[in-house]
């Protein structure tokens, strides 16, 4: 005879276990997707066409001479030139070169320092006070010492981005590992992880939704160190020919070297950041609800 | 019986008690600045024999879940000493495992990784991890989840994988704070069920916490029923009843009736002496 307690039970097994395995799977990119994206880039791009036919308007308007405003034709023409003789190629390298060893050294740095912060009390009182104090420092400040210390070259430039970039990285990583939610961690401790292991483990992957936010917002601040640093010096590179264009009175070149550092900066974010960082937020079950 | 650690072996020569708490207490600073302390638990002494399922019951707040924690070894006590298998409890230990009300998966690692996750920190091979793996997601009944995250399991399988996870590193004492609390009562029955047969099959010990005194009382060999702040042991149910046990027996009706009274009475006790303290 089959007791009462056996059928909700069994019923409970029939709820519980879909027949099929991925079934129960959600994906986590909603269904509307598609057609929103499409709306969005229509408008986006009506947008920007309107803004270049005032751009082009304004131009021939005649209220600026043309060499402080040239047309939207002229800057585009400059940044094919540019690319063309291969100096906005070889200056991008330079830059992205520079731009990756200050930001590689300042991950490294960064995320090192905001875990130590972030779990000891005392360096918290103090390192984490003084991190605080120097990010509200505008990183080009470091370049007057960063010359006197290391002289006019590309390491001084380097070492603008590292403390541009570094700050934001460490409270970034440092609020991760505070909001590390304690339940994983006492988790870990009961499952037999001490140590290093429930920082590597553990502590690190809680944080990495917070850890990545930091490091999105160093990218950005690494970036704008750079060009701040770069406007100085004489080696070829981004900045450096923003200010080649001043000094040629050339207003289309230094628009088309702007935009070249816009685009830059924005398909770092787009490209490896974003995707990343929705990875992530959907694996950690934060966008699963909307 | 499966796999019989050798600290129950050993403990099985002398008494087969799994835990021994004498005098076992806990107090908390509720406030730094005027060093007022609030009694969380009033000193317990409690013997839980090899194999036995325990269930603590009690309102909220009463000091159920830290009494678990302690023995956890994820707290420590203000007095008294914890034996487990007749070694004392100065911190974690893979021979206590403690289940959360949240199930507490690592979101960012699989189910199977998940369930591998003490055995990782034991520095077990990777051949042995996937095998005990294995084993202890069939046992749960949630093979072809392995690659799964926890964001895509519903709360009864979460709960399931922190089962199999707990139990892969082969405890001597599961200590459960109301792991199904959360679920829906299907689930839960379902769960209850799984769990009782885990049980029969491993024999671990286990202390099950919980409010729902009739999930008590369907479960539990024993119940023991604590008093509110500061908790303390008011009453001890021996359950004899044949399993497995229907929450609508009639003769678990009659036990929970039983503890309830006890358990109102406990309330009522409580709130009079709240409100002669608040009229103070």
């Amino acid at each position: 005879m089959l007791s009462i307690a056996d059928r909700p039970a069994l019923e409970g097994q029939a709820n519980e276990r879909p027949a099929r395995p991925g079934s129960q799977i959600k994906r986590t990119s909603g269904l509307h997707l598609p057609h929103a994206g499409l709306a969005t880039a229509i408008r986006r791009l009506v947008f920007y066409a309107v803004l270049v036919a005032l751009w082009e308007l304004l131009a021939r308007s005649g209220l600026w001479p043309s060499y402080l405003l040239p047309g939207p034709m002229d800057a585009f023409g400059a940044l094919a030139s540019g690319f063309r003789k291969d100096l906005y190629v070889e200056g991008m390298l330079v830059s992205l070169k520079n731009v990756a060893i200050g930001y590689g050294l300042s991950v490294g740095i960064g995320v090192s320092l905001g875990v130590l912060i972030g779990r000891h009390r005392l360096l918290e009182e103090t390192i984490g006070s003084l991190v605080m104090g120097l990010q509200a420092l505008p990183s080009v400040c470091w370049l007057p010492l960063a010359i006197l210390w290391i002289g006019l070259n590309e390491r001084a430039v380097i070492f603008v981005v590292l403390m541009g970039a570094v700050f934001s990285i460490t409270l970034g990583v440092d609020a991760g590992v505070k909001n590390t939610p304690p339940l994983y961690v006492k988790a870990a401790r009961n499952l037999g992880a001490h140590g290093l292991g429930l920082y590597w483990q553990v502590v690190l992957p809680a944080a990495l939704p917070a850890i990545l936010g930091g490091l999105k917002q160093g990218w950005s601040f690494a970036w704008r160190s750079l060009m701040a640093g770069e406007l100085l010096f004489y080696s070829l590179s981004l900045g450096n020919l923003l200010q080649t264009g001043r000094d040629l009175n050339d207003v289309a070149m230094v628009m088309s070297v702007m935009a070249l550092i816009v685009f830059i900066g924005v398909a770092v974010d787009r490209l490896a950041f974003a995707p990343l960082e929705r990875r992530v937020r959907g694996r950690w079950g934060y966008d699963v609800n909307k | 019986m499966l796999s019989p650690n050798e600290n129950s072996a050993v403990a099985l020569t002398h008494t087969a008690i799994a835990l021994q708490l004498r005098g076992v207490s806990k107090t908390f600073a509720s406030d730094e600045r005027d060093g007022r302390e609030v009694e969380a638990l009033a000193p317990v002494d409690l013997d839980v024999r090899t194999g036995e399922l325990v269930c603590l019951l009690g309102a909220s707040g009463c000091g159920k879940s830290t009494l678990l924690s302690l023995i956890a070894g994820l707290e420590r006590a203000t007095g008294g000493t914890i034996l487990c298998n007749g070694k004392e409890v100065l911190g974690t230990a893979p021979d206590r495992v403690l289940l959360f009300q949240e199930a507490a998966l690592f979101p960012w690692l699989t189910v199977q990784e998940n369930v591998e996750f003490g055995l990782r920190q034991a520095d077990k091979s990777r051949a042995e991890r996937a095998e005990v793996a294995r084993y202890w997601i069939e046992r749960v009944r949630l093979q072809g989840f392995e690659h799964a995250y926890s964001h895509q399991l519903s709360g009864g399988m979460r709960q399931r994988v922190a089962l199999a996870r707990s139990l892969a590193i082969d405890p001597a004492v599961l200590l459960m704070d109301e792991p199904f609390g959360a679920l829906d009562a299907l689930t839960r029955d379902r769960l209850h069920a799984e769990l009782e047969s885990l049980w029969a099959a491993t024999h671990k010990t286990i202390l099950f916490v919980t409010h729902n005194v009739r999930e008590a009382v369907a479960l539990g060999e024993r119940v023991l029923v604590f008093s509110p702040r500061p908790g303390r042991i008011v009453g001890e149910f021996e359950i004899g009843l044949p399993r497995p046990r229907s929450l609508e027996d009639p003769a678990v009706v009659a036990q929970t009736a039983r503890i309830m009274n006890l358990l109102r009475l406990q309330m009522s006790d409580f709130s009079e002496k709240s409100d002669i303290c608040r009229r103070r």
